[in-house]
């Protein structure tokens, strides 16, 4: 009976040692999960703290770059959570950003409003509709539509709306919409500088908590099978193409938000807004950042942007190509972005519902979240 | 009325005929092994039954109703489970939560964002890992686990659902000796609630759980009866012989 044996041992020792090797986080057997909730939360704290003096230490043509970067950054949210949390591949996330950007531009143009109030809403439920009509017709089906189908049917949808804009005449054709008024609030105007930075970072701060409660939910654990293995979550008898085409429809309407607070801040739209070139910038913040963690986002969009900003200060020739490598090595050699340096596998993972703790003490208490 | 009931069932693939007529018939609690030689089209069989294919012609019915245009999805909401031959647990989430992945299945969208449901399905997340000797390993991400141990897992989630029926693809591949006398063990208390389909091709493993047995022999039934009648059964005794 050797052979049973050995099976016995395998199968008690087999585990630990895996566990070991496999996941840095995880060694540790008794309260892992709190230490690890720590590392995340503490970037977490840090990146905001950073975002909060940061008017107080920068120039003030710097902080108008930092306010794009903050919209930026709530549009590479929108598209992590399609892609790092949902699993789809969308290259098309632009088309939200920048149909949402027209709209409002057009508003503001045509209808003369500027009301801060009814903008965001407007450019929320103009990336709501978008994304619902691509991603009704993308991904509900009978059938799970292809990765293949998806990406290149959004590229196809961002590059088509580019073509468009360029070539109509009642959009600005080539040239967009310029001298887009300020957003306002009342009689109050928002000009660039402080106060639309800290406006656009409020915004950021509750769209971010929005979605980390949305990914920490049980409807998170339903996003992280589909990511994982859709046939699989099939066949427990989930609407995987319900639940994708909902995550799609929620990461159009932030990248609504986005795109209407970008035009106004910019003060003009154009097509390269709505096109493949956006839409695979946005892939490469989340990508180098770190997919699936919507902190991985945030910081993936203020590097790739701010390193940019410096290179192009400083290599004025070359920079595009030590980007170019840089994204490369990081790529290579860090898939699961920068933030997995601090942030091991499990953490990454995370909790869903209530806390691990209450889970395994059998409690079965208030479910505050 | 038996629970599941395929007939008439014809799969093919370009030029190749997997099925050709097949059927198979399974009844409340019933424990039903699919034999035959390889490319006899057992899995194929499995798979339109399950609805990860769609077979060409014929026709299958589950607790009296025809199910053959049924999604996967439509088809475990209406009762129906399936293990997949390839391990298919989620590696990187844990034990626990592969489980309750499971069983929130058919949670409202509302309770899943709410997260609503996940306090009164612990109590049934932690029964069926305990019943799959699991039940200490909760918290470990599912890579963590031997091949044998996520095997078991995914049989655990496959039955969190609580089916009327279940197919197994294969479910020893992989397992040592002990490994699959202990997952006879397991599967033995759910025939109170579930009848259960299984491809296999350890023989000794087969006899010992099933009570009835349907052979395939390209991609049409050679015979189906109890496992002493299918041993006594010349045919079977022949192809298997052939095999040897």
């Amino acid at each position: 009976m050797g052979g049973a044996r050995e099976a016995v041992a395998r199968v008690g020792e087999e585990p630990d040692v895996v566990t070991g090797g496999g996941a840095p986080a995880a060694s540790a057997p008794a309260g892992k999960a709190s230490a690890g909730w720590k590392v995340l939360t503490i970037v977490e704290g840090l990146v905001l703290l950073i975002a909060l003096v940061l008017p107080w230490v920068l120039q003030d043509y710097l902080t108008v770059f930092a306010t794009r970067v903050v919209i930026l950054a709530l549009f590479a949210l929108s598209f992590d959570l399609v892609w790092g949390y949902a699993g789809i591949m969308s290259f098309g996330q632009a088309l939200f950003f920048g149909a949402a950007g027209y709209g409002v531009a057009l508003m503001a143009r045509d209808l003369n409003v500027t009301s801060i109030l009814l903008i965001l809403p407007a450019g929320a439920l103009i990336g709501l509709t978008a994304s619902l009509l691509l991603g009704g017709f993308l991904l509900l089906g009978r059938y799970p539509s292809s990765v293949i189908f998806v990406s290149l049917g959004t590229l196809t949808g961002s590059y088509a709306a580019d073509r468009l804009a360029r070539g109509w005449y009642y959009l600005g054709g080539q040239n967009g919409i310029p001298s887009i008024p300020p957003l306002t609030l009342g009689s109050y105007e928002f000009e660039e500088g402080p106060i639309y930075y800290y406006m656009v970072l409020a915004i950021l701060v509750v769209v971010y908590l929005l979605c980390r409660f949305l990914v920490r939910s049980q409807f998170g654990l339903a996003l992280a099978g589909l990511r994982e293995n859709e046939q699989r979550i099939a066949f427990f008898g989930y609407k995987a193409q319900h639940l994708k085409a909902i995550i799609f429809a929620v990461g159009g309407t932030i990248a609504g938000l986005a795109g209407s607070l970008y035009a106004f801040h910019e003060g003009f739209v154009w097509p390269n807004m709505l096109g493949v070139v956006f839409s695979t910038q946005v892939v490469l913040y989340v990508l180098f950042g770190g997919s699936g963690t919507l902190i991985g986002a945030v910081i993936g969009t203020v590097i790739i942007e701010g390193v940019s900003f410096w290179l192009s200060d400083n290599y004025r020739d070359v920079w595009p190509i030590i980007l170019g490598v840089l994204l490369l090595l990081v790529i290579m050699f860090r898939p699961l972005g920068l933030i997995s340096f601090v942030l091991g596998e499990r953490e990454r993972v995370g909790r869903f519902g209530k806390g691990p703790n209450k889970a395994s003490n059998k409690e079965t208490g208030n479910a505050a979240p | 009325m038996p629970l599941l009931e395929a007939s008439g069932i014809s799969k093919v693939f370009g030029k190749l005929t997997a099925l050709d007529g097949a059927a198979l018939t399974v009844g409340e609690n019933e424990f039903h092994g699919l034999i035959g030689p390889n490319g006899s089209g057992k899995s194929t069989l499995m798979k339109c039954v399950a609805g990860a294919e769609v077979p060409t012609t014929g026709k299958v019915s589950f607790i009296n109703t025809d199910i053959t245009a049924f999604t996967p999805t439509e088809r475990a909401r209406a009762g129906m489970s399936l293990k997949f031959q390839i391990t298919s647990v989620l590696p990187t989430l844990t034990l626990y939560d592969n489980i309750l992945l499971a069983l929130q299945a058919q949670s409202s969208l509302l309770d899943l964002v709410l997260s609503r449901t996940r306090s009164k399905l612990h109590d049934q997340v932690m029964t069926m890992l305990t019943q799959f000797r699991l039940a200490d390993r909760a918290h470990d991400a599912a890579a963590a686990l031997s091949h044998g141990q996520q095997q078991w897992l995914e049989i655990a989630m496959a039955l969190a659902g609580k089916p009327r029926l279940l197919l197994l693809d294969e479910p020893t591949g992989g397992m040592s000796l002990e490994e699959r006398r202990v997952t006879g063990e397991l599967l033995q208390p759910i025939k109170q609630h579930c009848s259960l389909v299984i491809v296999e091709h350890d023989l000794d493993f087969i006899r010992d759980i099933c009570d009835r047995l349907t052979v395939l022999d390209q991609g049409k039934v050679l015979a189906s009866g109890t496992v002493a009648e299918i041993q006594a059964n010349k045919n079977v005794q022949e192809i298997y012989l052939r095999r040897a």
